[in-house]
């Protein structure tokens, strides 16, 4: 594919708000994650949530679209100056030219989850219940088009864990058929009982801080966050060294609803694909971003298919130590976080493990590292057997 | 952007499949809303065919009918799902329980939640491991999934099946969502034109229209009105009355797809 910049990146998490925070956030080994207190739920388990406060009410304007996640999609759009370079791209090639393409899982589920506790005696919902502007799936992409008033292609994708991670995907593909000449892409998904107890019956839920491709990891920790990602043919003018997205590659597992395929058949598939749209060999990739979740199954799976894409040497790490997992906004946050590793020079280690699993094959890194990376892959797999991985770097 | 249509999957109260449904969207043979028949989706194991709700079985249903009508192999083709809603069957169950003080939620509603369930049942029926992607437009959903099926074909893809679908929320949501009917389409779609192409498309993305297509039929048009998946309507009857026309369709709140049909 047509290498793709990232002229601008944005990202909050419960590990840090904006690029710098989270930077330091690396840096220090410092994680988002803590005892979960969200609203009542009674679980034991952790969460990286974000302060409350820190979400302030949607513009008047835009009201009907105020809920948890599309506050902290406004929390991600206003850190990094991302929300100007936004409205420079929208007077430089028009509001029809920029599309946007919004990865959520479970988008403002929250309200409608309110709006149950809320429901008379004979069943109806409040009135200040807005169901399509806040839980429908499209909200988020829906909010962000109307806050910056832009009408070109729009579509929220929805394919739980790897949504955000294919928001690249549909960005490259509307760019290179000449529907729009920049994107807003990204993801935000937001804490909520539905994720936090259905995770919970699956028995996925770790009650620590999850600690991914360790020993003794025991599932995951849920976290809440949003990265939003401006992408452009050109890069900003005077970026000495600009990031860019080189490949995409998306494929099916094909196998079950909840669990990986246990090769990691369908996960191979979607880094060899990746690697050919980039037009790169395994050799190139200088880092990886694993999807490493903490659950047994997936880590396992990851190991076998990254070991047999790539080899057991690159040096290979998952964040979610850091943020927890943040479902369908994971493969956004972890693509700006290769960003951060690309212009840093920082290939993150995993904060929370303590023994990596001796039954791993791949290089993974406990520490951080400081180290060139002039290419990394970004792994994100999810529910429904969809896996898509992502290659960003300097192109050549 | 080009793209042709070669088969048409469908599923909606009257309309069991496309060769009932080209008549009467032709205006050859009246339309009758009868009970929706869902045939047994005989793709799934059977335990996995006892998990799933309603919405994938419909999904699955029309995908199922546009490639057995193309005499495709079924594990040979990248799919685009697109729904404004999930299973609301599941979403209502779960709200429901987490309004309790018993918040257990079922393990298997929880992963049919998701709003991709439709695409993972899709893969282990077929054994397609080609990319799928699940989008979501609200009311504007089939048209967004329609500028996406074009883009596949214009960028990476020599054929893809679109497959737009909605079922009517229950309860309390029921009360608030405006879908009251079950409607699903499939659209297996070429880059180049076939021997077995039925329409010529030219798609795209304006801002907003004042005018819409809408369908003559009351009954047609009150089915267009209230599934947002429906809203392939006007479109699907130019596959049929063989003229060549303009279709507009609502593409987002200030966005309409001009499809040009030849």
């Amino acid at each position: 594919m047509q290498p793709l910049f990232l002229t601008h990146a944005a990202v909050a998490t419960s590990a840090g708000i904006g690029m710098d925070a989270s930077h330091s956030a690396l840096v220090e080994m410092r994680s988002g994650l803590a005892p979960c207190a969200f609203e009542n739920a009674a679980l034991d388990c952790y969460a990286g949530q974000i302060p409350d406060h820190l979400l302030t009410p949607v513009p008047d304007n835009l009201a009907e679209f105020d809920c948890r996640n599309n506050r902290l999609a406004q929390l991600g759009l206003r850190q990094n100056g991302f929300e100007q370079a936004v409205r420079v791209a929208k007077e430089k090639y028009g509001a029809h030219r920029v599309g946007v393409f919004m990865g959520t899982s479970t988008s403002g589920i929250l309200e409608t989850e309110n709006a149950y506790r809320r429901r008379s005696p004979d069943g109806e919902l409040p009135k200040d219940f807005h169901y399509a502007t806040t839980h429908n799936t499209y909200s988020l992409a829906w909010f962000v088009q109307s806050y910056f008033g832009l009408n070109g292609p729009v579509s929220a994708i929805s394919t739980a864990c790897s949504s955000s991670a294919k928001t690249f995907g549909n960005a490259a593909r509307m760019i290179a058929a000449g529907v729009c000449d920049a994107a807003v892409v990204g993801g935000v998904d937001s804490l909520c009982l539905t994720t936090l107890y259905g995770f919970s019956s699956l028995g996925l839920l770790s009650t620590s801080a999850c600690r991914p491709f360790d020993e003794a990891r025991d599932g995951i920790s849920i976290g809440e966050g949003a990265a939003m990602v401006l992408l452009e043919k050109q890069a900003a003018p005077g970026s000495d060294e600009p990031v860019a997205l080189l490949g995409v590659g998306e494929s099916s597992d094909a196998y079950h609803m909840s669990s990986p395929h246990p090769e990691g058949l369908g996960a191979r598939t979607a880094m060899e694909r990746a690697l050919r749209s980039a037009g790169l060999e395994s050799s190139d990739i200088d880092y990886v971003n694993l999807h490493g979740t903490g659950t047994r199954a997936n880590d396992a799976a990851e190991d076998k298919a990254v070991c047999a894409v790539l080899g057991e040497g690159v040096p290979c790490s998952s964040t979610k130590g850091w943020t927890g997992h943040t479902l369908g906004a994971c493969g956004s946050i972890e693509a700006v976080f290769c960003a951060l590793a690309i212009t840093k020079g920082l290939m993150p280690g995993s904060v929370n493990t303590r023994e990596v699993d001796p039954t791993m094959k791949l290089n993974y890194l406990r520490e951080n590292r400081q180290a060139p990376v002039r290419v990394a892959m970004s792994n994100a797999f999810g529910f429904g057997g969809t896996n898509c991985s992502l290659v960003l770097g300097r192109p050549r | 952007m080009r793209a042709f249509v070669e088969s048409v999957g469908i599923v909606a109260p009257g309309l069991a499949d496309w060769d009932v449904a080209g008549p009467i969207l032709a205006g050859l043979a009246p339309y009758q809303p009868s009970a929706l028949s869902l045939p047994p989706v005989e793709l799934l194991p059977s335990a996995e065919r006892r998990r799933t709700g309603f919405p994938v079985k419909l999904a699955l249903s029309v995908g199922h009918q546009a490639l057995v009508r193309a005499q495709r192999p079924l594990d040979g083709i990248a799919t685009i799902f697109t729904a404004s809603s999930g299973d609301g069957d599941v979403i209502d169950e779960i709200c429901r329980t987490l309004a309790s003080s018993d918040k257990q939620v079922s393990p298997t509603r929880f992963h049919n939640s998701v709003h991709n369930a439709p695409s993972g049942y899709w893969g282990i029926a077929t054994g397609s491991m080609f990319p799928s992607t699940s989008l979501c437009g609200y009311d504007w959903s089939f048209s967004i999934g329609l500028l996406e099926a074009a883009v596949q074909l214009n960028t990476e893809c020599e054929e893809v099946l679109l497959i737009a679908y909605d079922a009517p929320y229950p309860g309390p949501l029921g009360k608030r969502r405006g879908v009251s009917v079950t409607f699903g389409t499939a659209l297996l779609m070429t880059r180049q034109r076939t021997a077995n192409s039925i329409a010529d498309l030219d798609i795209t993305l304006l801002g907003a229209a004042p005018d819409q297509s809408i369908m003559d039929d009351p009954g047609l048009e009150n089915l267009r009105q209230t599934n947002p998946a429906a809203r392939a309507l006007p479109l699907l009857r130019a596959f049929v009355t063989k003229q060549p026309q303009s279709i507009f369709l609502e593409s987002g709140p200030r966005q309409t797809l001009l499809v040009k049909v030849a």
